[in-house]
């Protein structure tokens, strides 16, 4: 006993230095200049996202992916509750105009890119997000699936000119909307009410739950009122299917809750960064960074990657470039670092902080939850981890975002292209568990060959 | 190499040993290894994931298997299932 409660204090020192350190850099932070602040705040912010995506298992490769596979409907369950909480939220800010959120232009790079991302996240075993908590879980398949990320997006938008003339020739003119400021809605409703018809009713809410309920039928419907009137006696009723719809959503708790708390918390994120906007009156970090002097990290417009909400993968891309820069490749001379994103040092990247803090406070509540174990990537599962975050790197690309930033946020925000992007995600998660059925069913013969 | 371990012990008694591997693939060795066994047997489960152990529980409650045990020791998770 004495062992496992060494192993306990010390995974709580661990935790509790981690913690140490992040609240250090943010003091020296701090210390430096005042401006950081807008970068503190990211790194909060990701560290929080970090805690409730390990406690509440949050990856939205499972959600599709364990339906797929074995029949578990948890996580959809769990990223369902978090747009629909999100959305909610999202009303708020966009009625008192305290909204960071930019739709995405609409087409059918969503959907390819979905499809390219879908499948790269059933190899690498986790989505973009899951693959940076996981990374904090000590998971090093997780770890090779992230730097895959970092540089596959980074060569992608770099070589050969071809990403600008897809982002210029295509991606640029297709129209960007969001449910509330269309026609039919802007016309029909007015103040919160036209955000909360369009872009959390409409957009979010009820393809939320007829896709609930199409889940509860497919899946746990016919094996829950089985057990049911086994227990009971008499016909089933409306209220054993409610019983049953019930029963999927407290299927797992810690899913459940984390989805409530995660959707709130992007909420409140954004709130946050627009707060901090408005504080030092600009739009991006990248003014503030040409204020302290520090011209070369900032894109030709002035600009670095900062959304003003959780997102992921871009950032990795900046770190992918920043690190193929050192090594003589101009990275610059591409319209998505060059003009859109910037280039900043990793330890001024606003939105890498957010993706180190989340890293942070998952390794903080693994290692709490005695759950923090370093694995090393063996076999097959390098390949798996490398080609899955190559998948995801480039499917975001083509995408503009992931699962967060091209399906959780746009949903939530009332742009339809969230869902055109999940229909993609959802195909290449088939796919990707058709593949993965068949080679785990060659190793399951294989095992046992000996019986 | 990580490489899944599925044993029969004899008696009604499988061992599963996935440690080392990320998901999907404890779940999905998991379901293929029940699948292979007996209602009635019982199955010890090794894994080290621990996103698997919370679709494996949701798994066994659509299925009616139950988890008889589950323990946890550095990272590492031993779990005995029941085919039901």
């Amino acid at each position: 006993m004495e062992t496992v409660d060494t192993t306990e204090k010390r995974n709580q020192i661990w935790a509790f230095l981690i913690t140490g350190i992040l609240i250090l850099i943010s003091i020296l932070y701090y210390k430096v200049n005042v401006y950081y602040i807008y970068l503190i705040v990211y790194i909060w912010f990701g560290f929080a996202y970090g805690i409730m995506l390990q406690y509440g298992r949050f990856c939205f490769a499972s959600a599709f992916r364990d339906l797929f596979a074995v029949g578990v409907p948890r996580m959809f369950v769990g990223i369902m509750i978090a747009m629909i909480a999100f959305s909610l939220v999202s009303v708020f800010l966009a009625a008192t105009k305290m909204e960071t959120f930019h739709p995405g232009p609409l087409g059918i790079h969503e959907t390819i890119g979905g499809i390219i991302f879908g499948v790269g996240m059933v190899l690498a075993g986790g989505c973009a997000s899951g693959t940076l908590y996981k990374c904090g879980e000590g998971n090093g398949t997780s770890m090779l699936a992230a730097i895959a990320i970092c540089f596959s997006q980074a060569i992608f938008v770099n070589v050969g000119g071809w990403f600008d003339k897809f982002l210029t020739g295509y991606v640029w003119k297709q129209p960007t909307l969001t449910v509330a400021n269309t026609k039919m809605i802007s016309e029909n409703f007015s103040g919160a009410a036209r955000f909360f018809v369009g872009d959390a009713l409409i957009n979010t809410i009820i393809p939320s739950i007829v896709l609930f309920i199409a889940v509860y039928i497919l899946w746990p419907r016919k094996g829950f009122l089985k057990k049911r009137m086994k227990e009971k006696s008499g016909k089933k009723s409306f209220g054993d299917e409610i019983a049953g719809i019930w029963a999927m959503i407290t299927q797992s708790k810690r899913t459940s809750i984390a989805g409530i708390i995660i959707g709130i918390t992007a909420g409140i994120h954004i709130l946050a960064m627009r707060g901090m906007q408005l504080k030092f009156h600009v739009n991006n970090f990248g003014q503030l960074l040409t204020r302290m002097g520090h011209v070369a990290d900032v894109s030709s417009r002035g600009t670095v990657f900062d959304p003003g909400y959780w997102y992921i993968t871009s950032q990795e891309a900046q770190l992918g470039a920043w690190v193929l820069e050192k090594f003589g490749i101009d990275m610059r001379k591409n319209i998505f670092f060059g003009v859109n994103n910037g280039l900043p040092a990793p330890w001024r990247n606003p939105a890498l902080w957010m993706s180190i803090g989340i890293i942070f406070g998952a390794m903080a509540m693994a290692l709490l939850n005695k759950e923090f174990k370093f694995k090393i990537p063996k076999g097959e599962l390098i390949v798996w981890g490398l080609l899955g975050g190559t998948l995801m790197g480039i499917g975001a690309r083509l995408a503009l975002g992931c699962n967060i930033g091209a399906f959780f946020i746009r949903i939530a925000g009332g742009d339809p292209g969230g869902w055109v992007f999940g229909a993609g995600m959802i195909v290449g998660a088939f796919i990707g568990v058709k593949f993965f059925n068949w080679w785990t069913a060659r190793k399951m013969a294989e095992a046992v060959e000996d019986f | 190499m990580a490489q899944v371990k599925f044993e029969d012990k004899g008696n009604g008694n499988f061992l599963l040993d996935v440690c080392g591997f990320v998901c999907p693939h404890p779940q999905i060795y998991t379901k293929k290894a029940i699948a292979k066994m007996k209602p009635g047997d019982k199955l010890e489960l090794m894994f080290d994931n621990p996103s698997s152990g919370e679709s494996i529980t949701s798994m066994c409650d659509s299925t009616g298997d139950e988890i008889l045990e589950k323990k946890q020791e550095s990272g590492k998770f031993i779990w005995i299932i029941q085919k039901v």
